[in-house]
């Protein structure tokens, strides 16, 4: 489906996001039609599915970075589902993932401060339905972070 | 630490929906012109509130049907150096994110492969085969959300 010129211009668009399409085909070695026809292309088959913007918390006072590995408690049969319906309404919740493994559910969460991260964990966290067990690792530093597939 | 009013919040949720939204759209939808949503949307790149952007791909679609969230296990803290760890397990391609964590492991690992027996291969060749790399846990991933965040 695709060939080695398409996953040649999704490398160079991955590492440079922000690139006209112009830019775009002077680093893949195109001419700029050519290239954007093949980008066109890829969103109509949604292989290139848009792009978001990365905020750094930090930045903006969050101090604070916690993964929260969570077991819930599957004897509840909604378990999941209301589990992660509540945890949606949660600001300070980032990201939820469910996995297939010793953890069923990993919430990130952000907080100003550990006084405001206590809060929210006592307060937002502790009260969502079906928590069977909870392990927190708390985030230190980000070494590699720009989620590049290895196309 | 930057402090942001409410016309910038507006600008970070309208680009947190859809990053390739220009200053004119933007403005318009926020009633800003657009060389004053351009300038503040510059300022908060500048600050480094916008760290960057990032390319949405379909994982699948490109032949990479599964995502392991590996927890890493240091084996001989202390002797390892923790930078040389960090440059080796970041120079493996299939490794997209590697963060230094504090509690259970070490590190956390976001791990893509096309499959799990391609996921073993990278896991015993490349991984395991790590300088200080002890004790691994898996978590093969079944479902993603990432939600705005508290932007307010």
């Amino acid at each position: 489906m695709l060939d080695d010129t398409d996953r040649r211009i999704l490398r160079h668009f991955q590492a440079a996001p922000e690139a006209t399409s112009t830019h775009l085909a002077e680093l893949c070695g195109l001419t700029a039609s050519n290239c954007w026809r093949r980008l066109e292309r890829m969103e109509e088959k949604g292989i290139i599915l848009g792009q978001e913007i990365v905020i750094d918390w930090q930045a903006l006072g969050y101090s604070v970075e916690v993964s929260l590995r969570i077991t819930l408690d599957k004897t509840q049969p909604r378990a999941f589902d209301e589990f992660l319906a509540a945890a949606r309404t949660v600001p300070e919740v980032l990201e939820i993932q469910t996995f297939l493994g010793r953890v069923d559910t990993r919430l990130s969460v952000i907080a100003r401060d550990m006084p405001h991260y206590q809060q929210v964990y006592r307060d937002r966290i502790l009260t969502l339905p079906h928590i069977a067990d909870i392990e927190a690792l708390m985030h230190v530093a980000r070494i590699k972070t720009d989620e590049v597939l290895p196309v | 630490m930057i402090e942001l009013d409410d016309t910038d919040r507006a600008i970070l949720r309208h680009l947190a929906g859809d990053a390739r939204l220009s200053a004119g759209v933007i403005g318009k939808r926020i009633g800003l012109s657009q060389p004053q949503t351009w300038r503040r949307i510059n300022r908060l790149m500048e600050s480094g509130v916008i760290r960057k952007r990032r390319l949405l791909l379909d994982r699948d679609k490109l032949g990479f049907g599964v995502t392991v969230f590996l927890g890493v296990k240091l084996a001989t803290k202390g002797r390892v150096s923790l930078e040389d760890f960090e440059r080796a397990v970041s120079a493996i391609p299939e490794v997209q994110t590697v963060e230094h964590v504090l509690g259970l492991y070490d590190y956390r690992l976001r791990v893509v492969a096309r499959d799990i027996p391609d996921f073993e291969r990278i896991l015993r060749r490349r991984i395991m085969t790590l300088p200080g790399a002890g004790g691994v846990e898996a978590n093969v991933l079944l479902s993603e959300e990432r939600l705005g965040g508290p932007i307010g």
